[in-house]
């Protein structure tokens, strides 16, 4: 099924044979996977098996941790992101993020979308794609009549789609979310999920969650991780969700989503 | 086969050919971020030119110093008399002063230092030492040319009532020491402090455990715990004291003296210094190479307690963070 | 179980004792606190005590010998006629060209026939403590000592003594010469050491990768903050006094009589004594942003510039200023190192640009507590107080920026 979907549709970016290092320490080995545009792939997987770091090699977020490195490859629109000449601002504009615990700039809400915007050369009258922005992170009722007041004087819930919204403004083709959703209540985190589907039609999403029903309820694609007996992270399967939680082909993730793990 | 590897070295040696990567990923030559890079790598670097500059400066009109055919590396060391206008260049009497006044000054800060820190970080309640920690603070930061008024004005008056006129002389290293040992006393309590609060709570909880007092807690667990950190501060202090100038130049009096009475005037190294730079001493004269020479050793001996120092306070940070 | 009771017993009275010991202790450590306070005390009191206090004032010329009726009823021509008949004519010119008689009000007159007629001079002061508790005997031996003098409450700390320039006698001596002089060279220790301070810690903190030179320049940062301030002033003797003095002096502008011995040469033997703080704190302070603040800007593509300059310096500017300002406070109060660089002990013109001589508020702190008259203690007292004013009301500046930055930012 999954090979079938991946053969009508390139992938839009790739990892092949993937590892990432810390100093001397493997932290994730071997990784293949080929994510379908427009499509949501999850990456799931007991904690500390390395899935927040495959993510941010994605965008070369890994960059800032020192003593990181990345062999084998990303493939980004057919080059590899980790070649010599690629300049990882410009793959960071492609690729936008969205973290863990939300981080809205100490700014106002305008200025926080209005941001990115203007570090990528816009210039001039920039009310019109933020309000864009902030519509398509489904924000803008919210805060259309107090777009002055602070980023962080918003709720929990309403910075985490400014961050979305933020990402958006610049444009990009994919969007990388590290476990958007463990800060926040279940009302909240409905609500995003409601978002990702709605953004799938214009954007391809990879998201990293702990949480299996968020993988089940909102992802087409999952891809299970664990932590192989040298410790380093494996990815174990990857396919389309449901196959994935219905029928697993690797005792490991019938574990995991069985509830048997550990 | 072939073609693969070479295609591989291609892709990481070399970064020619520009069609290869599409022009949104490719890399841009960002000039003022190379140009700001380099700016404050300079402004890093800076720190190290000061270095060599006091090393080289120094160095050189020590050299000059000892080239003097009247200086001998052994006189400046054994000679008890340092009288450059004269010929006379042993650095001893000099710092025996500087000695004494740092021993004095130690006699106060430590004790007294290392108490006002355990009562801080053991007894206090917060609100105490929300009071207390900036009086401290304050303390550190009057100028040292104020604390050399207070010595002369204020200790010295006191102790020639306390020991009698004709034993004290209105300079003397006495009351430089001890101004000196309160000027270093808010050091040594915050740096003391500092160790001290960075011992677990959880060796505390275990010593109350075994039914020891607060005293016992603090004396015999938290202190030791913390020793490394403290002997660090003390090392510190010692390196303060023995570079403070306007204490002594002010309340230690200027002349050498070989002497340990600390009733009486002595001259300190760092005192000598600025008594001879504040005349008008013309270049390369001697008394004008014997500062950089006195400062050599100055800088040499400071240096090596405050590296001491900072390996002794690395190691306690090693433990418990 | 007899050997149970005996047991109890005897750490019951041990256990006493371990509470007694507790106590005294806590006592001793409470004791060692408080006398830092204390120090604070007597030494503040100290200061007012010498600032303040009887004065036993002598008259050159006593007001009744130059006219009948008591000056303030004089009219502006008999002023000037007084003047002119007690002064000589060079004095007398050199008044009127800084400005002519008649275009002085009465008022005017009549302080000037004060201080150059009357000419007022202290010959004996007292402490304020001696004064207060023993003010009568004063009085009697004053009036014994001095028939003609008279006791008046003098406060050496007052508006004239901020706005007057040096003078060799204490009671007409100022401050406003080496007020200028210190902020001069803070002017020049914070245009230099600010940016460079700054500078290094974002490079050590932003972009250092941990190799062999970077950690030398943190290692070589960290010794020389313990580096003796006297060291830094042989340092700028060396280099800004003698080896650049044709620039520091002005010499390469035709100017340069100063040899080096300028306020440009004082500020960048400063700005080089704090740097090492400066960076210090301000690494303190860039360190203290959260790597999420960072992390939420590399995100959208910023460069490294970009995200240092809109979102890490702005969150830690609060932190970089205070510790500026302590950074500041340290350099206000440094002496040693100005007398190296060559501070002048007596100067009377106030700075016109960085190539003055200079003076400076602790130089004329430590010259005049080192002179043996009792006056010149009294007007150093008198100048702490204004050194320590100055440093309180900089300390309250930074905390009040830092809260107003604070605010706007959250």
């Amino acid at each position: 099924m999954i090979d079938h979907q991946t053969q009508t549709k390139p992938p839009i970016i790739s990892a092949e044979d993937l590892c990432i290092f810390y100093g001397n320490f493997r932290a994730v080995k071997n990784v293949d996977m080929k994510i379908v545009p427009n499509q949501i792939t999850a990456i799931i997987g007991p904690s500390g098996c390395g899935k927040s770091t495959v993510l941010r090699s994605f965008n070369r977020m890994n960059d800032f941790i020192p003593n990181c490195h990345v062999t084998g490859k990303i493939t980004f629109h057919g080059h590899n992101i980790y070649d010599e000449d690629v300049d990882p601002v410009q793959v960071r504009q492609k690729i936008g993020m969205v973290f863990q615990k939300p981080n809205p700039f100490p700014k106002s809400i305008f200025d926080n979308v209005a941001w990115g915007l203007k570090i990528n050369g816009m210039k001039g009258d920039l009310s019109e794609p933020v309000e864009q922005a902030l519509k398509q992170a489904a924000l803008w009722d919210e805060v259309k009549d107090h777009l002055k007041k602070s980023g962080l004087s918003l709720s929990g819930g309403q910075q985490q789609r400014l961050c979305i919204a933020r990402a958006l403004a610049v444009k990009p083709d994919i969007i990388l979310m590290d476990e958007p959703c463990s800060a926040l209540d279940p009302i909240a985190t409905l609500k995003i999920e409601d978002l990702m589907r709605e953004l799938s039609k214009d954007y391809t999403i990879i998201i990293v969650t702990h949480n299996m029903q968020q993988a089940a309820r909102a992802s087409d694609y999952t891809a299970f991780f664990t932590m192989d007996s040298d410790r380093a992270g494996v990815m174990v399967e990857y396919g389309e969700t449901s196959h994935i939680f219905t029928n697993p082909q690797d005792k490991r993730t019938e574990d995991y989503i069985t509830g048997r793990y550990g | 086969m072939r073609e693969q590897i070479m295609n591989h070295t291609l892709s990481t040696v070399q970064i020619k050919p520009a069609s290869r990567v599409p022009e949104f990923l490719r890399k841009k030559k960002r000039w003022n971020e190379i140009l700001i890079q380099g700016f404050l790598f300079f402004c890093g670097f800076v720190s190290i030119l000061t270095t060599i500059g006091i090393v080289f400066e120094l160095g050189k009109e020590s050299l000059l110093f000892f080239a003097n055919p009247d200086v001998s590396l052994l006189e400046f060391f054994t000679n008890t008399r340092w009288q450059p206008s004269i010929g006379e260049f042993g650095i001893l009497p000099l710092a025996t002063s500087t000695l004494l006044t740092t021993l004095i000054a130690m006699i106060v800060a430590l004790p007294v230092g290392l108490s006002a820190a355990i009562f801080l970080s053991e007894y206090a309640s917060s609100k105490a030492r929300s009071v207390l920690k900036p009086i401290l603070e304050i303390l550190a930061g009057v100028p040292t040319v104020v604390y050399g008024y207070f010595a002369l004005t204020f200790m010295t008056p006191v102790l020639r009532g306390i020991f009698g006129e004709q034993n004290v002389e209105i300079y003397n290293t006495l009351s430089a020491g001890l101004v000196m040992g309160i000027m270093i006393l808010p050091l040594v309590s915050s740096m003391s402090e500092d160790a001290l609060t960075a011992v677990p709570r959880s060796l505390r909880e275990a010593a109350y455990g075994l039914g020891s007092t607060r005293l016992e807690t603090a004396v015999q667990i938290v202190v030791p715990a913390a020793l490394s950190g403290i002997i660090a501060a003390f090392i510190i202090a010692i390196s303060r004291a023995i570079g403070e100038t306007m204490i002594v130049a002010i309340a230690a009096g200027s002349g050498s003296n070989f002497t340990f009475n600390p009733f009486k005037a002595a001259e300190t190294m760092t005192g000598y210094i600025a008594r001879i730079s504040g005349g008008d001493v013309g270049y390369d004269t001697p008394d004008y190479n014997s500062i950089f020479a006195i400062g050599l050793v100055l800088f040499l001996v400071t240096l090596g307690l405050n590296i001491l120092s900072r390996r002794l306070s690395a190691k306690y940070r090693e433990v418990y963070e | 179980m007899n050997e149970y009771t005996d047991l109890a017993g005897e750490s019951n009275t041990n256990l006493q004792k371990r509470h007694r010991d507790s106590k005294i202790w806590r006592t001793i450590f409470y004791a060692s606190t408080a006398a830092a306070i204390i120090i604070l005390a007597i030494l503040i009191l100290s200061i007012v005590n010498q600032a303040f206090g009887l004065v036993v004032l002598k008259n050159t010329v006593e007001p009744e010998k130059i006219s009948s009726v008591p000056l303030e009823q004089l009219s502006s021509q008999d002023l000037i006629k007084i003047l002119k008949k007690n002064l000589t004519s060079n004095r007398y010119k050199t008044i009127d060209r800084d400005m002519p008689f008649t275009a002085r009000s009465q008022a005017d007159l009549v302080d000037l026939v004060i201080a150059e007629v009357v000419k007022p001079t202290v010959v004996d002061s007292y402490h304020l403590d001696v004064s207060i508790l023993h003010r009568n005997e004063i009085m009697a031996r004053a009036a014994e000592k001095y028939p003609n003098g008279h006791v008046e409450f003098h406060s050496w700390l007052n508006p004239e003594f901020i706005t007057r320039s040096m003078s060799s006698t204490p009671e007409l001596a100022g401050v406003r010469t080496a007020i200028f002089g210190s902020l001069w060279i803070i002017l020049i220790t914070v245009l230099v050491a600010f940016p460079t301070g700054v500078g290094a810690a974002i490079y050590l903190e932003e972009y250092a990768a941990s190799n062999r030179i970077n950690k030398i320049i943190q290692t070589n940062i960290d010794n020389l903050a313990g580096v003796p301030s006297i060291i830094y002033g042989i340092l700028g003797l060396a280099i800004f006094v003698r080896g650049l003095g044709y620039f520091t002096g002005g010499g390469f502008l035709g100017s340069g009589e100063t040899g080096g011995r300028t306020i440009l040469s004082a500020g960048l033997t400063m700005a080089l004594l704090i740097l090492p703080i400066l960076i210090i704190n301000a690494q303190e302070a860039i360190r203290a942003v959260p790597r999420s603040l960072r992390e939420a800007s590399y995100g959208l593509g910023a460069t490294k510039w970009q995200t240092i300059w809109h979102h890490v310096l702005p969150s830690a500017l609060p932190g970089i200023l205070t510790g500026t300002i302590l950074a500041i406070s340290r350099a206000i109060g440094e002496t040693a190192p100005l007398i190296l660089v060559g501070a002048s002990s007596f100067i009377n013109r106030d700075p016109s640009s960085v190539f003055s001589r200079f003076t400076a508020l602790p130089i004329q702190i430590y010259n005049w507590t080192t002179r043996p008259q009792d006056e010149f203690r009294n007007i150093a007292a008198a100048a702490i107080l204004v050194l320590l004013v100055l440093l309180l009301s900089l300390n309250a500046f930074a905390i009040l920026m830092r809260n107003r930055f604070t605010r706007r930012i959250s």
